[in-house]
C-alpha cells in the first residue's frame, strides 16, 4: 500500500509496487488525462508533476512514491498553467491533441521556474515532449504568448 | 488516401455479404447536389431538433454530426463551419459529435462508404454541410414565423439569435417548435460575400476538451466499467506462424485473465494495459522457422535495384523519351532511395470491443468506418444492424488508422470472440498496440527505388524523360484496387510523375511492384512523399544544368497550370530575394489531392554539418480556404511530418525482422528541429479541395535542393542520417 496525494487528495494505491504511475492513474484511478506516448520516457504524453517536477509518469514505480505529491492535467491550476492552457486555445496549438496533455505539463513547470523563457529555455524545456502533428512552431509562440498573459 | 475513388462505390447494403462484395468496381459518379437525407431520424420527445447532421437541444447547443473521423486535421471543426455558417450559429454554441456508423447517410460521397481520407473531407462535405445547416436554419425561421405571427422573410438569424419584430429568441428556445416542421427539400445557400465564417475562421472546437485532459476523448482513453485491456504477441516476421506457447508464467500473474490464440498471435488479456504487457513478457514464444517474409531491407534494396535494367509496366507514356535522350546535348542520370516509413501517430493504435454473441459494441478512432463494421460483420457472423461503432477522436492518424482490410477491428473482434467462446461472460475489452506493436507492426509507407534519365537540348530545355519506379503497390489485393490500379500499376506509386503538369512532351514512367511479405499503407500523402521528392530535385538539377534560375525553369513548363505557377510565384515573392544571412535556400512545388503547394527553404548547417532548417515560406491553393488558420496549420503540421520523415525516419529489417522498436531508435521532428514556417494562401472562389496532405510533398526536395547548395551535394539516398546530415 503506497499513500500518496494527486491533485490535492490523499489516496491509498494497493498496486504491484513496480506499476508506473502512468498505468495507476490511467487504468486504476480511471484518469486519462495523461496519455501513453511510448513507454521509454522518450515521448513526454505521460509527463506531470511530482512534487512539482515535470516527470515522466511512465517510469515513475508506483512503489518508490510514498508521501509524494502528483498533480495531472486534470487540475493542475498554478497560474503558469492558466497561461499556458489559455495560449495554448488562443494560439490554436493542439491539432491531434493526444501529446498536448504532456506538453502543457512540460511548459506549464517551464513558466513557473523561468517565467520570461528564452528559445533555447523552450527548446531545453521541451525537446523531450514529441508532437507527430508537429505543432511545434506554435507551440513556442504559445509559451512565450503565456508569458505575456502571466506579466499582465 | 483514398483519393482514387473519384467515383462511387455502390451503396452497401446492411448486410455482412453485401460488405463483401463492395470491391466489385466502380459505378456512378459524384453524388454532391443528389438528394441529402436531412430528413429520416425522428424528432426527439425532449424538444430537441434532429436532423442527420444537425441537432440542436433545448438548452441551446447547435451539435453537429461529423461523418467523418477527426484525427487532427481539423474537420470537425470545418463541418461545424459550415452548418454555423447557413444557420448563423454562434460559434460557442456549436458542439461536434462523430455519427454513428451508417453508409447509407453518412458516407464520404467521394468513395461511396464512410471513411475519411485522401485529404477528402472538406471537398466532399462542402455542399452537404452547408445544405444540412441551411435546412434547419429554415426549420428555425418557420418556427419563430409560426410562434410570433410573422412572415418567414421577416425573420433574421444573426450570431444565434433569432429576431423579427420586436420578437427574439435563441435557436434552443425555438427548438421545440422547430422539431414539429417539416424540413423543407429545397434551400438558397449564402451568397460568398455574405459569409462570416467561411473564409475568415472559427475556433477549433475541440481544443478547450484537448487543453484539459477531457475524459473519454481517445479510443485509448475508452474505459467501460468492468472492462478489460487485451495485448498481442505477434510474430518476430511479417507472416510467420507461431509453433507453440506456454503461458504458464503469464498466467500465474495477479491480474491476468486469460490467454487466448487469435489468427494474429497470441492474445494477453488483463485488468490493466501495464499487467497485460507483463504478461505478454512472460510468454514463452516459439515461431516455426523460416515462415513468414525472411528477407531483410538489404536483400530487398538489392532485388529493387536489379529490376531498374528490367523494362517494367508503362504508366501514360508519351512521346518519344529514347529518341530525345539521344538527341540530347547532356543527360541527368539518377538513382533513389526511399526506406519503409511507419506513421507513428502519438496514440497507439487501440479498438475496445463489447461482444456477447448477438451484438457488438466498438469504441476507437475508426477511420473507414464501413470496411471496419463490415470487417467486425464478417468475422462475428453478425449483420450490419447488430454492430455499433462508437467513433472517438483519433490521437494522429497520417493514413495509419484507415486500412483496407480492417486488421485492428478483425482483431478486436476475434478478440471478443475468443474471450466469450473461452466460457467467459461478455466484457468489454480494450486491444492495446504498445509503442513496440506500431513501430513493428507493418502497414508502412513502401520503400521506393527510382532511376531517372532526363536530357536537355543545347538551349537548356527538357528533352526526354525516362523514369522508372520499383515498390510495392499498396492497393492491390485491397477492396480499393480497381479504382486505383490499371493495367498492373498502381497509380499511387507514380502519381506526380506520369500526370505531372510540367509540360514534358517526351515522357516514358514505368513500374515494377515486386511481391514483399510486409504489410504497406498509405502515409500522409501516399506516393507523393517519394514522387515530388524525385521530380522536384531533378527539376532543380536540370535547371543548375541547365545554367537556368531554379524558379524561372519550373514556370517555363508550368504554363498550362496556372494554378500551380501560381502557389510558386506566391511564395517567391513572399520569400523575397533570399533567407537569412548564413542560411541556403530550396524551392519545391507539387500539386496533390487537388491542391497546390509551394514551399521555400532557407536551410543552415550547424558546425557539426547537420541541417537546420531555419524558415520555410510556402505558396498554398486550396480552393475556397474554408477556415484559413486551420489550412496554415495543416501546412505547418504537414511539412513538418515531412521533414521529420527525411531527416531521420527509417524502418529496417534483418532477415525479415524490425530493428527499430519505440522512439529512441526511430527519431521523429522534435521542437529544436522545427522551422519557422509562414503560410501564404491564395484567396481562390474554386471548390476546396485537400489540404491535410498536401503540404508533406514539398518540404523533402525544397530542403534537399538547398543542401546541394550549401553542399554540392545531392541527397539520393534518405534519410539524412545517412549522410551526417542529421
Amino acid at each position: 500500500m503506497v499513500t500518496l496525494t494527486i491533485n490535492g487528495e490523499p489516496r491509498e494505491i494497493d498496486a504491484n509496487p513496480d506499476m508506473p504511475l502512468l498505468w495507476v492513474l490511467r487504468d486504476e484511478l480511471k484518469m486519462t488525462g495523461t496519455k501513453f506516448g511510448c513507454g521509454v520516457a522518450s515521448c513526454g504524453a505521460c509527463t506531470v508533476h511530482i512534487d512539482g517536477e515535470p516527470t515522466r509518469s511512465c517510469q515513475a514505480l508506483i512503489g518508490d512514491l510514498e508521501g509524494a505529491n502528483v498533480t495531472t492535467i486534470e487540475a493542475i491550476d498554478t497560474p503558469a498553467a492558466k497561461a499556458i492552457q489559455a495560449a495554448w486555445v488562443e494560439l490554436q496549438v493542439p491539432q491531434c491533441g493526444y501529446c498536448q496533455s504532456g506538453q502543457i505539463m512540460s511548459a506549464s513547470a517551464l513558466l513557473t521556474a523561468t517565467p520570461k523563457p528564452t528559445d533555447d529555455d523552450i527548446d531545453a524545456a521541451m525537446e523531450g515532449n514529441l508532437c507527430r502533428c508537429a505543432t511545434y512552431a506554435r507551440i513556442r509562440r504559445a509559451i512565450h504568448r503565456a508569458a505575456e498573459i502571466m506579466e499582465a | 488516401m483514398l483519393h482514387y475513388l473519384n467515383a462511387s462505390l455502390p451503396t452497401p447494403q446492411p448486410t455482412r455479404r453485401a460488405f463483401l462484395k463492395l470491391s466489385a468496381g466502380a459505378v456512378g459518379g459524384l453524388l454532391i447536389g443528389a438528394v441529402i437525407p436531412h430528413k429520416g431520424l425522428a424528432n426527439t420527445a425532449s424538444g430537441a431538433v434532429a436532423t442527420p447532421f444537425v441537432h440542436i437541444t433545448p438548452d441551446n447547443r447547435v451539435i453537429v454530426l461529423s461523418k467523418h473521423l477527426d484525427k487532427g486535421q481539423g474537420t470537425a471543426t470545418g463541418l461545424a463551419t459550415l452548418v454555423a455558417e447557413e444557420l448563423d450559429a454562434a460559434a460557442e454554441q456549436v458542439e461536434v459529435e462523430f455519427a454513428p456508423s451508417n453508409p447509407e447517410v453518412y458516407k464520404n460521397l467521394l468513395f461511396g462508404v464512410q471513411g475519411t481520407g485522401g485529404s477528402t473531407a472538406m471537398a466532399n462535405s462542402f455542399d452537404q454541410y452547408r445544405q444540412a445547416g441551411a435546412v434547419v436554419r429554415a426549420m428555425i425561421v418557420a418556427a419563430a414565423a409560426s410562434e410570433w405571427g410573422l412572415p418567414a422573410s421577416e425573420i433574421t438569424i444573426t450570431n444565434g439569435v433569432v429576431s423579427g419584430g420586436s420578437n427574439s429568441a435563441t435557436l434552443g428556445a425555438l427548438s421545440a417548435l422547430a422539431a414539429a416542421q417539416e424540413p423543407p427539400t429545397d434551400v438558397t445557400l449564402k451568397s460568398p460575400q455574405d459569409w462570416v465564417y467561411i473564409g475568415k475562421g472559427f475556433p477549433r472546437v475541440e481544443l478547450p476538451m484537448k487543453t484539459r485532459g477531457s475524459v473519454g476523448l481517445f479510443g485509448m482513453d475508452v474505459q467501460p466499467d468492468g472492462g478489460l485491456v487485451a495485448v498481442t504477441a505477434r510474430p518476430p516476421r511479417f507472416g510467420a506462424t507461431l509453433a507453440s506457447v506456454d503461458a504458464t508464467e503469464a498466467l500465474a500473474l495477479d491480474g491476468v485473465e486469460a490467454v487466448l490464440e487469435i489468427p494474429q498471435g497470441v492474445v494477453v488479456i488483463a485488468s490493466n494495459t501495464w499487467i497485460a504487457m507483463q504478461g505478454r513478457d512472460a510468454l514463452t514464444l516459439d515461431w516455426v522457422e523460416g515462415s513468414g517474409e525472411t528477407r531483410g531491407t538489404d536483400a530487398l534494396l538489392a532485388e529493387f535495384r536489379a529490376s531498374l535494367d528490367e523494362p517494367g509496366l508503362p504508366s501514360h507514356p508519351r512521346g518519344d523519351a529514347a529518341a530525345k535522350l539521344a538527341q540530347a546535348a547532356q543527360v541527368v542520370e539518377a538513382e533513389y532511395v526511399f526506406p519503409y516509413l511507419a506513421h507513428a501517430p502519438m496514440e497507439p493504435l487501440d479498438m475496445t470491443v463489447l461482444y456477447d454473441g448477438q451484438s457488438a459494441t466498438f469504441w476507437g478512432g475508426s477511420q473507414i468506418q464501413t470496411v471496419d463494421h463490415g470487417t467486425a460483420a464478417a468475422v462475428l457472423g453478425l449483420e450490419f444492424p447488430q454492430i455499433t461503432i462508437n467513433t472517438r477522436w483519433g490521437g494522429g492518424s497520417f493514413g495509419r488508422r484507415a486500412t483496407p482490410d480492417g486488421h485492428l477491428t478483425a482483431e478486436a473482434a476475434m478478440i471478443g470472440k475468443a474471450w466469450l467462446d473461452a466460457g467467459n461472460a461478455a466484457r468489454p475489452i480494450k486491444l492495446v498496440y504498445s509503442r513496440e506493436d506500431d513501430i513493428r507492426g507493418g502497414y508502412y509507407r513502401p520503400m521506393a527505388v527510382h532511376r531517372v534519365r532526363a536530357g536537355l537540348d543545347a538551349e537548356g530545355n527538357i528533352s526526354g524523360w525516362e523514369h522508372r519506379v520499383v515498390s510495392q503497390s499498396i492497393f492491390t489485393g485491397t477492396a480499393f484496387e480497381s479504382f486505383t490500379v490499371k493495367d498492373g500499376v498502381d497509380h499511387s506509386t507514380v502519381e506526380g510523375i506520369s500526370d505531372t503538369t510540367y509540360a514534358i512532351p517526351d515522357m516514358h514512367v514505368d513500374v515494377h511492384h515486386p511481391a514483399v511479405g510486409v504489410p504497406t499503407l498509405w502515409w500522409r500523402s501516399v506516393g507523393h512523399t517519394h514522387t515530388a521528392y524525385v521530380m522536384e530535385t531533378m527539376m532543380d538539377e536540370l535547371a543548375v544544368a541547365a545554367g537556368r534560375d531554379p524558379i524561372e525553369f519550373r514556370l517555363a513548363y508550368l504554363t498550362g497550370d496556372a494554378r500551380l505557377a501560381g502557389v510558386l510565384q506566391l511564395a517567391a515573392e513572399k520569400a523575397g530575394a533570399a533567407g537569412p544571412e548564413g542560411t541556403h535556400r530550396g524551392i519545391a512545388v507539387h500539386k496533390s489531392f487537388n491542391s497546390y503547394v509551394a514551399e521555400i527553404a532557407d536551410v543552415r548547417l550547424r558546425d557539426d554539418g547537420t541541417v537546420k532548417v531555419e524558415k520555410v515560406t510556402c505558396g498554398v491553393d486550396c480552393g475556397v480556404p474554408i477556415n484559413p488558420d486551420n489550412i496554415t496549420a495543416q501546412v505547418e503540421g504537414a511539412l513538418g511530418y515531412g521533414l521529420s520523415a527525411i531527416l531521420r525516419e527509417e524502418i529496417t529489417m534483418v532477415d525479415g525482422e524490425v530493428e527499430q522498436a519505440n522512439f529512441p531508435d526511430y527519431t521523429p521532428l522534435r521542437i529544436t528541429d522545427m522551422p519557422e514556417v509562414e503560410v501564404h494562401i491564395v484567396r481562390s472562389d474554386a471548390a476546396p479541395t485537400g489540404i491535410g496532405e498536401p503540404g508533406t510533398p514539398p518540404i523533402g526536395p525544397a530542403v534537399a535542393n538547398a543542401v546541394f547548395r550549401a553542399t554540392g551535394t545531392r541527397i539520393r539516398e534518405l534519410p539524412f542520417t545517412r549522410h551526417g546530415l542529421a
